[in-house]
């Protein structure tokens, strides 16, 4: 983990607000593992002040530009357009000098068992799953279940499906996929596949509904969850869940940046979770 | 300001002052660098002129429910609520690490009564690789938590004399800002005995998602600090040096070399870097390096002969 002054290389929007950026991140290759993130920052410039927590959807190479010089290693970032920071964001263009903090945070553990593997995404949650799925498919069958409002929240699933990885689609408003919620596709699969692990990310709501699930049926799960941030380094504390042996004589609060983003269940506290507002504030 | 010729050689940045001897004037401001090690791959802690630990408290302390933090305009607010390990695990588990590098330790601490107080400073007067103690008496986010001693001056006073008979090392007293004249609590500081003076810990503030129409931090209240807080903090850094006879380490909204350099020029002897590391866990080294540059330009040999040359 460093602070990397790069550039962009490329920065699309994919969809009507979520947009693509590769970034230059030499050494990235050795480092990034699934479920890791970065802190985000356009290089001097204020505001916005802190740095955006972001997951890393890929890592790759590019052709060098010439014969004799270095391939180059980059960062694949996904991300949906939600405030001024994002905004920022998405006016960045080839070139634009940006820093990167990272790759930070606990990843997925990737257990050797082998059996059946259940991704589940929420939308713009999805990013974290791509380097998971590239990492599992080899060794066990495994599905990603993708739900989002409409179809335009439904996001580079056809590069899931070049990996090997079937997928299962469902929106709310039925314009992609089944109509409905992803919770029930997953239902389904769990009552075909009792002995899957399942891996989440997506918004809160749907992560306890996922929680509930998995819990009732005694299914291992891991979820990668969101936290404002200030630092991504642990020292703010801003991050914090409260883990499962919280209490108010014996709190242990979880930082979100160095304990996670990737959490098993039930290192959790699932009825007193989250943060109210982030909830409520929520939108994919 | 007078004009020196330009020197090249590399300018002398130590200060020297209550005993403390620092390679340089800049230092973490407490909460904002955890227990050090969190920065440790990011910056060479044996280059800073000191390190400042989170605020400890006798017990451990849980903290408020999230959300804690809120991003503002040029700044944040925060409502951490003074979570920490307590004493005895901090001697214990981040100690040793702090005592490999060759920069002093300072600890701030905090109390909810006075006794507490006494409590934590005796606790850690024994403990050898601690070089100062920084009291906060001014933290505006718990309940009980400081605002009483910090905002009158009669109760900051005596929480400040109970500490001081025991406590044998470097005592610095960090005031808050939320008070009508800053010069009257640092008055009340110099006079219970207190070796230092840092300030400004945060502004109180508040902020609204006007969606949820709820605050935007749980505590409802939170400290402000960052860039915008600085105007104020170089203000309140002013009126105190111009008023205490002892040495002052400002504090608030520094981001870059020039903001620190402010303040060094009103007078403090030395400052610290709070939100800006987590803006960039490398603004320390940043920082310090504008401020050689900064030197070497202005042709300032040493950098004590900039402290305090404010013209008015
Ligand atoms: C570990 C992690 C991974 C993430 N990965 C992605 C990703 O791959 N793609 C993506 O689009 N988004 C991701 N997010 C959410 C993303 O960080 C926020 O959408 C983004 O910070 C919003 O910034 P803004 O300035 O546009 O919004 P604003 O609402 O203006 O931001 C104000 C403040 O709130 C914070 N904030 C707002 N929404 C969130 C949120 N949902 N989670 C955390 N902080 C938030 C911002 O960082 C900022 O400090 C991730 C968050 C975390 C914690
Ligand atoms: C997240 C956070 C936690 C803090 N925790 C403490 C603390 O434990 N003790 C203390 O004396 N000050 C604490 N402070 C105040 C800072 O040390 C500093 O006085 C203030 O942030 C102003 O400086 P800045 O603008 O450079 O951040 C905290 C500040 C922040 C932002
Ligand atoms: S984001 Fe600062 S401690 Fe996790």
């Amino acid at each position: 983990m460093k602070n990397l002054q790069t550039i962009v290389l490329s920065n699309q929007e994919i969809s009507p607000g979520y947009f693509r950026m590769r970034i230059l991140a030499p050494g990235y290759q050795k480092m990034a593992l699934p479920g890791q993130f970065v802190m985000f920052r356009v290089r001097r410039s204020l505001p916005p002040l802190l740095r955006r927590p972001f997951g890393i959807f890929q890592i790759g190479f590019l052709p060098a530009d010439c014969e004799g010089m270095a391939e180059k290693e980059f960062v694949e970032l996904i991300y949906k357009v939600v405030g001024s920071g994002t905004e920022v964001m998405s006016e960045l263009h080839h070139g634009d000098r940006i820093e990167l903090l990272g790759p930070l945070g606990r990843g997925f553990d990737l257990d050797d068992a082998d059996g059946d593997k259940i991704l589940v995404g929420g939308g713009i949650g999805l990013v974290p799953l791509y380097m998971l799925a590239a990492s599992l498919k080899d060794r066990s069958k495994t599905r990603l279940l993708i739900g989002g409002r409409s179809r335009e929240d439904i996001i580079t699933v056809t590069e899931f499906e070049r990996l090997g990885v079937t997928t299962h689609v469902t929106t709310e408003d039925g314009s992609l996929g089944e109509e409905g919620l992803i919770t029930r596709i997953l239902e389904r699969k769990l009552d075909k596949y009792p002995g899957a692990r399942v891996y989440s990310c997506g918004p809160m709501p749907m992560l306890r509904a996922v929680e509930a699930i998995c819990s009732e049926r005694k299914v291992p799960l891991q979820v990668s969850l969101e936290a404002l941030m200030a630092c991504g380094v642990g020292a703010c504390l801003g991050c914090v869940v409260k883990g499962r042996n919280h209490s108010e004589q014996n709190p242990e609060y979880l930082c979100t940046c160095r304990k996670g983003p990737v959490f098993h269940s039930h290192e959790l506290d699932w009825d007193r979770l989250h943060q109210k507002n982030m909830e409520q504030g929520e939108s994919s | 300001m007078s004009h020196c010729r330009p020197s090249v050689t590399k300018p002398r940045l130590a200060v020297e002052f209550a005993g403390l001897k620092l390679k340089n004037p800049l230092m973490p401001a407490s909460g904002t660098f955890g227990y050090g090690e969190e920065f440790a791959p990011y910056l060479d802690l044996d280059q800073m002129g000191a390190i400042v630990t989170k605020g400890l408290s006798l017990n451990p302390k849980a903290g408020n429910p999230t959300p804690r933090i809120a991003e503002t305009v040029s700044g944040m607010l925060n409502a951490i609520g003074l979570q920490n390990v307590g004493v005895e695990a901090f001697i214990r588990d981040k100690m040793p690490f702090l005592e490999q590098f060759d920069t002093p330790v300072v600890v701030n601490f905090f109390g909810n009564t006075q006794v507490e107080y006494a409590e934590v400073a005796a606790r850690l007067n024994d403990v050898p690789g601690v070089a100062a103690l920084e009291m906060n008496i001014s933290c505006p986010n718990v309940k009980h938590g400081g605002i009483v001693f910090g905002t009158d001056p009669k109760a900051a006073f005596d929480v400040i004399a109970k500490v001081r008979k025991r406590l044998d090392k470097p005592l610095i007293v960090k005031l808050t800002p939320n008070v009508t004249d800053i010069r009257v609590t640092a008055q009340a500081a110099e006079d219970a005995g207190a070796d230092v003076i840092s300030l400004i810990n945060t502004l109180t503030g508040m902020a609204v998602d006007v969606r949820t129409r709820r605050p935007r931090i749980a505590n409802v209240i939170g400290g402000l600090s960052g860039p915008g807080i600085r105007p104020v903090a170089v203000r309140m850094t002013h009126q105190v040096v111009q008023t205490v006879k002892i040495p002052v380490i400002g504090i608030g909204g520094i981001m870059r070399a020039e903001d620190a350099l402010e303040f060094l020029i009103v007078g403090a002897r030395a400052v610290q870097v709070g939100t800006a590391n987590f803006v960039d866990p490398n603004a320390m080294q940043t920082i310090l390096d504008g401020i050689e540059s900064f030197c070497i330009e202005q042709g300032i040999e040493d950098i004590n002969d900039l402290i305090g040359t404010l013209e008015l």
